[in-house]
């Protein structure tokens, strides 16, 4: 669906059809997340094991890498925490209403 | 050209479908449609009509299967009865949420237990909420004539529903009737042929059937669905009207019998609406002014009109051919009373659950609710029930020589 809205009942394809191929980034999975991954870039080794496992191709990478991690897609598993290597454990995972309450204290 | 043919109702049904052509059916035999599917496999197997039939393992495949044709691209018809409509029913809900316009034929059976092979309608009732279009035929040639129009309105873009044509198990679905048959080319002509929206073979155009859809996307999807529905009636007068300018024979959401002047009216659907129409030309000739409203389509439940075509009445009677045990009624009596609650004055209500497991509607029976009618109409009080049961044996009762309830 469209960034930043979604459309009403009258602009939907009848029957809930998908009516393009290769379009479900465009579907934000993100929305029911509890937990999101933090990365520590300062630990990371950039050894991409996270990248392998994210099964929504959420963590963020540029130049082999990684960034970050991209919160529309990333639905909170935990499981790029628990691949990253035992002795870097660059990922914690926050309660998503800490992160968010720490993200309004910013603003 | 026409021909004037004597088929009984299955009969009929498979006559519409082979000159429908649709190019996939699929389908499970049950009593008392099976026949549908026999006399359309002989055409299939004669070479008169070219469909590819997928004879399958049970109901809930042959509904599978057309929903896969259909969203295949394909025009898809089946028919089915009682248990089978019942095993079927997981898939009727996938059918009408993708918006496939399939269409069924259902001789209406009774549903187990006790086991029962003939008529009444608590197969379809069950299948009411199943978002498809029901339409109700009265005999042989509304099956036939209906089928014809029923894909069209399917098919409709401002629809795209699945549709089930009903007629009663037995009564209409065995009985021999005289009939009008179409030219093959007229039928072919006003059926017209379809061209699906977003069939799933078109490789250039790739989409996605059953995508799974979380909560923020299923109610707006439903509310299509409710939208479909609300332009159903539309389209079931409108083609019913061109069918009629057509072919001579008009159909509409209701048929009235008598009841532009009528003070009592009986409310009912399907085959048992002769029976009633013969009791009350009696009736008149006694000067009681009695009338008929035979609902054609009970999804969508024609509410507006029903409402203005009983506003002037003082009291009518609903019969119902399947209960709905745990509600105030059978379900159409529900229905009906909740269209005519918006009226500022009511004509008095009753109830009658008839015709379960095929037991006859006796033009007696039809006298005797006609009979409370007129003194409700007169303003009589009583104690009687609003929802009764019209010919249940409340005592034993000796054996006639001939049988009989
Ligand atoms: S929490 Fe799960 S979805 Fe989110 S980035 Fe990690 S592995 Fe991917
Ligand atoms: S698994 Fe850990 S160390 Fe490896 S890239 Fe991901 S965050 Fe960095």
């Amino acid at each position: 669906m469209s960034e930043g809205a979604k459309r009403g009942w009258r602009d939907l394809p009848a029957g809930a059809l998908i009516l393009e191929a290769g379009n479900a980034e465009r579907y934000f999975t993100g929305d029911w997340r509890t937990q999101r991954p933090v990365i520590d870039l300062q630990k990371c080794t950039h050894c991409m094991l996270c990248w392998f496992f994210c099964p929504d191709s959420a963590i963020r990478v540029s130049q082999a890498k990684v960034e970050g991690v991209d919160l529309d897609h990333c639905k909170g598993c935990g499981i790029c925490a628990a691949v990253c290597p035992v002795k870097i454990r660059a990922i914690s995972m926050v309660e998503e209403t800490q992160a968010l309450r720490a993200g309004k204290d910013r603003e | 050209m026409t021909r004037v043919v004597a088929l009984t109702g299955n009969q009929a049904a498979a006559e519409a479908m082979r000159q429908i052509r649709p190019e996939v059916c699929a389908a499970y035999p049950i009593t008392p449609s099976t026949q549908v599917m026999e006399t359309f496999a002989q055409f299939v197997a004669d070479g008169r009509v070219d469909t590819e039939l997928i004879p399958v393992e049970s109901e809930h495949s042959a509904m599978s299967a057309c929903v896969g044709a259909a969203a295949a691209g394909a025009r898809v018809m089946t028919a089915t009865s009682s248990q089978g409509l019942a095993l079927m029913h997981e898939v009727l809900y996938v059918a009408s949420g993708l918006r496939l316009p399939v269409v069924m034929a259902v001789a209406t059976r009774a549903l187990s237990a006790p086991i029962n092979i003939h008529g009444d309608h608590s197969d379809a009732m069950g299948s009411r909420d199943a978002g498809w279009i029901q339409l109700y035929a009265e005999d042989a040639q509304e099956v036939y004539d209906t089928l014809l129009q029923a894909v069209r309105i399917a098919e409709h873009p401002q629809v795209l529903l699945p549709v089930m044509v009903c007629f009663d198990g037995f009564t209409t679905s065995h009985t021999i009737e005289r009939l009008v048959i179409l030219e093959d080319a007229e039928a072919r002509a006003f059926v017209g042929e379809y061209q699906p929206a977003h069939p799933l073979l078109d490789l250039k155009r790739p989409v996605t059937y059953g995508p799974l859809v979380l909560p923020d996307y299923y109610t707006e999807i439903k509310r299509q669905q409710r939208e479909a529905m609300d332009h159903a009636p539309g389209v079931i007068r409108e083609v019913g009207k061109a069918f009629g300018e057509r072919f001579g024979r008009f159909y509409g959401l209701l048929e009235a019998f008598h009841l532009q002047d009528a003070e009592v009216a009986l409310l009912l659907m399907g085959s048992a609406a002769g029976t009633v129409k013969g009791v009350v030309e009696g009736l008149r000739q006694e000067g009681i002014k009695a009338g008929v409203l035979r609902l054609r389509a009970f999804r969508p439940i024609p509410a507006r009109e029903v409402a203005a075509a009983l506003a002037p009445l003082k009291a009518v009677a609903v019969l119902d051919r399947a209960d709905s045990v745990g509600s105030p009624g059978g379900p159409l009596f529900t229905d009906l009373r909740a269209a005519l609650g918006e009226l500022p004055v009511r004509p008095r209500m009753v109830d009658y659950v008839y015709g379960l497991g095929g037991r006859d509607l006796l033009p007696e029976d039809v006298r005797r609710v006609y009979s409370r009618l007129v003194r409700l109409a007169a303003g009589e009080g009583e104690d009687e029930a609003v929802c009764q049961y019209l010919t249940v044996r409340e005592a034993p009762r000796p054996l006639s020589p001939v049988g009989g309830a």
